[in-house]
């Protein structure tokens, strides 16, 4: 199915946002979720389905003012 | 010291973490400057997570509080869900509260703040919101939930220094109890050390010392000088006089005439 992940159209079989993560080589405790401009904690993530056309965002610790 | 909702810290510079010519110069900066609390954000990761991973190992080893911020957002909608996210990367419920408004002036959108700070006080995050120098607004943002105030004292970046001070100090004599923290606009020490001397209780700052030619000095600077002002303020500073007064005492003339 097509996902748009982090403003980019790419083509995933996960089902889950966990699945999704681990199929994209996501790994790390400070990664930051978000499915269609909500938030969904890690603990939610094996649970949270995923389907055709979703908006994930995957945000991570950087720099700032 | 400085107390920011409970916690107390000796150093009253909040720095930032970008914009320096490498990782290790910033942390050089940050322990130069004798840094106990830095801002850090959240960006789109694209590297299976290790560049934000190696970031926030960096940040970890320094020992320091973080502040995250919302810088950006231009929505209620966009600060409060980067909010959210931070808040469970970071594991803090302090959050430097930026909705920008102007994109020439980054001046904030007042509105959507106060409305973004109540959301944010509610559910518990503790606001450090990025405001400009409005009383009205401060008065707002105050009672929305925040406990302290970042007015700016210029544009972002600009290192312009205190554009108004009247206004600076009119905020500082209308909320004698609330931190107040001048955030965005220092371009040098004696801005820094102005502002403080007004009163004002702590300074954040990035782009003055991360661009600077030499950071890890420029950090060491802003320490000094926001010190002193601080010193200088407790100490009771001379108001300016139209007049000149003599310093040498007048009585005791010699007369050679």
């Amino acid at each position: 199915m097509q996902l748009i992940i982090n403003g980019e159209s790419r083509e995933v079989g996960a089902g889950t946002l966990a699945a999704l993560l681990a199929e994209l080589d996501y790994a790390g405790g400070w990664l930051a979720t978000a499915l269609n401009g909500e938030v969904v904690p890690a603990r939610e993530r094996e649970t949270c389905r995923i389907a055709d056309g979703d908006r994930v965002e995957i945000l991570s610790p950087m720099k700032g003012g | 010291m400085l107390e920011l909702y409970g916690h107390q810290f000796s150093s009253r510079l909040l720095l930032g973490t970008a914009l320096y010519p490498s990782p290790a110069i910033m942390a050089d900066a940050v322990k130069a400057a004798r840094n106990e609390i830095v801002t850090v954000s959240l960006r789109r990761e694209s590297a299976g997570g290790k560049t934000g991973g190696q970031f926030w190992s960096l940040i970890q080893s320094l020992g320091v509080r973080v502040l995250p911020n919302t810088a950006g957002c231009h929505s209620v909608k966009e600060a409060v869900t980067t909010a959210q996210m931070a808040r469970e990367v970071f594991a803090t419920n302090w959050l430097k509260l930026e909705v920008i408004g102007n994109h020439d002036t980054l001046q904030p959108d007042v509105f959507g703040l106060v409305e973004a700070a109540r959301i944010l006080s509610e559910d518990g995050f503790e606001v450090f919101p990025y405001t400009t120098d409005d009383l009205v607004v401060a008065e707002r943002l105050l009672e929305a939930g925040c406990r302290l105030l970042m007015p700016w004292c210029a544009p972002i970046g600009s290192a312009r220094g205190p554009q108004n001070v009247d206004a600076l100090r009119s905020l500082r004599g209308h909320f004698p109890d609330v931190p107040l923290i001048v955030d965005a606009g220092i371009g040098r020490p004696s801005h820094a050390a102005e502002v403080m001397e007004l009163g004002y209780d702590a300074v954040l700052l990035n782009t003055a010392v991360a661009k600077a030619g030499d950071p890890v000095a420029m950090a060491g600077a802003f320490a000094k000088a926001i010190e002193a002002g601080r010193e200088a303020f407790l100490a009771g500073p001379l108001e300016p006089r139209d007049m000149a007064v003599p310093s040498t005492p007048v009585i005791g003339m010699a007369a050679f005439s």
